[in-house]
């Protein structure tokens, strides 16, 4: 086997439904604070969705928003706040050896349904159709607005993973700095899709759309009434460099990328594979060179759909059962569903937790699930963990691909 | 329907379509690329504003006519008058 360089994480940025930073994210991961609006989803009526209000203007121009995604302002304002919070000399930076890897669930959907809306008025006629469809619903779409925002001239691209996107980024970018494509990466998942109906009426159509009188209370992984999934916008991006990189400028290093894998249940299009989910945790963890009992925080994908978390369940079990230093946790019960962006900002939730042992918990579970009760499940006050050396991050997604993580903390 | 009318309606459809210029000084007579940021996409912003509210198609062609607020004025006043606006 070649020896890879070290991969280390040294900024985040974010925006998330209930926190446009990553330090007032956490702060209400730990202080058990869930933020879910009701929206109206066009055809549809009233639904709970996260939704996110960072200030779009900090880094875009009116022109820009107006022009570009709601994807891509997303994906600008993450990535300008990961670069801020790195601490990088941008101004002397490479930026054609800087590349730019976003995971997404879906992309395009909203433009065209806005845009067959917008025909709608007069008559079908496609000559009202905008020359803006384009350049708005190309797959790269993300990852492009940020290169133009930030004047990079390295490779970028999306990775499609449907709900596995946002650890697809993060190792897209770990294998493109190993193989020396890049010298720095900005990576992670970003979602727009609260603004397509598409999604709504897809998984309410499959009774996996949550509903619930309070809307805080909509997202409720492991809970035995729980009744699917609540829908949200989102993004975190990274920057990610090599350890010795990092550790030349002197940069602060929150996480090293330990381990991680990609497989494919090749079984369902919506039914998760158990078998294939806990083959994939163990695939990761000897790319890492872990064993089970290694892993001190296990961030789950559930999404509060009834069989879909008892299968992750079935696959945590398999392997984590007999270790007591194992924790648990879901940050979906906060933030519902973010899609592209789910995988990128469960993991930025609990980054922290390698600084300080604290585990933020799981909420909204007023009546655990018994096939959900996971030893090391961590319910609603955080945990003093002892010690959080490591975190492993579970996304899977539709088509049966599933996308393991395993961070670690930063070593000299 | 007057000009002045005209240059008012491009006017506020480039309001609309780059919302962050200032527009309280621009001079007919010079063209709008020349004084303002904008460029061939917010062009055909334009014919597809005056297309959408106000039924005025302009070919592509006569896009050139657009170039300054006192050719849109030469230009559309007719096709405003034609349509009895």
């Amino acid at each position: 086997m070649p020896t890879f360089p070290r991969i280390v994480i040294t900024g985040v940025g974010l925006t998330a439904p209930n926190g446009n930073s990553h330090a007032e994210f956490r702060a209400n991961l730990l202080a058990g604070r869930a933020r879910i609006a009701t929206v109206d989803v066009r055809y549809m009526g009233r639904h709970p969705a996260g939704v996110c209000d960072f200030e779009a203007t900090r880094y875009q121009r009116r022109k820009e928003l107006r022009n570009g995604t709601r994807a891509g302002s997303i994906a600008i304002y993450c990535a300008r706040e990961a670069v801020a919070d790195a601490a990088l000399d941008w101004g002397g930076a490479d930026k054609a050896r800087t590349g730019v890897y976003i995971g997404i669930t879906e992309h395009g959907n909203v433009e065209t349904e806005n845009e067959i809306h917008s025909i709608s008025q007069f008559g079908y006629d496609t000559k009202f159709w905008t020359h803006h469809h384009n350049p708005r619903t190309v797959a790269n779409n993300p990852a492009g607005e940020v290169t133009m925002n930030l004047g990079i001239t390295g490779p970028h691209y999306t990775i499609g993973a449907a709900c596995a996107a946002g650890n697809a980024g993060l190792i897209q970018a770990a294998q493109m700095l190993q193989l020396g494509e890049v010298d720095l990466a900005i990576a992670g998942g970003v979602s727009e899709s609260i603004h397509t109906f598409g999604i709504f009426a897809g998984f309410k159509n499959q009774g996996a759309l949550a509903h619930h009188a309070d809307p805080a209370k909509a997202s409720r992984p492991f809970d035995r009434n729980r009744n699917g999934i609540v829908i949200s916008e989102g993004g975190a991006l990274y920057v990610v460099e090599r350890f010795e990189d990092a550790r030349r400028r002197g940069a602060r290093v929150y996480a090293e990328i330990l381990g991680w894998c990609i497989n494919s249940d090749a079984t369902d299009a919506v039914l998760p594979n158990p078998g294939r989910q806990s083959e994939c945790i163990r695939i990761a963890l000897k790319h890492a060179g872990l064993e089970p009992r290694d892993i001190h925080l296990v961030s789950t994908h559930a999404t509060a759909t009834p069989l879909g978390d008892i299968q992750e369940c079935h696959a945590l079990r398999a392997i984590f059962e007999n270790c007591p230093e194992t924790h648990i946790n879901n940050t979906k019960s906060y933030i519902g569903h973010c899609m592209g962006a789910a995988g990128a900002l469960e993991l930025a939730g609990n980054l922290p937790s390698l600084d300080d042992a604290v585990v933020h918990p799981t909420i909204n579970v007023d009546h655990l699930d018994p096939e959900c009760a996971l030893p090391g499940l961590v319910l609603d006050t955080p945990a003093q963990a002892g010690r959080v050396e490591t975190i492993l991050n579970n996304s899977f997604g539709m088509l049966g691909i599933n996308s393991v993580l395993i961070v670690g903390k930063p070593r000299p | 329907m007057t000009k002045e009318q005209v240059h008012k309606i491009v006017l506020d459809i480039i309001a609309e379509i780059a919302p962050d210029e200032d527009l309280s000084n621009v001079k007919p007579e010079v063209r709008l690329r020349d004084q303002l940021s904008l460029d061939s996409m917010d062009f055909l912003d334009i014919v597809m504003e005056l297309r959408k509210k106000h039924g005025i198609e302009v070919p592509e062609a006569d896009y050139p006519r657009l170039a300054s607020l006192a050719s849109c004025g030469e230009y559309l006043l007719p096709k405003f008058q034609a349509r009895g606006a």
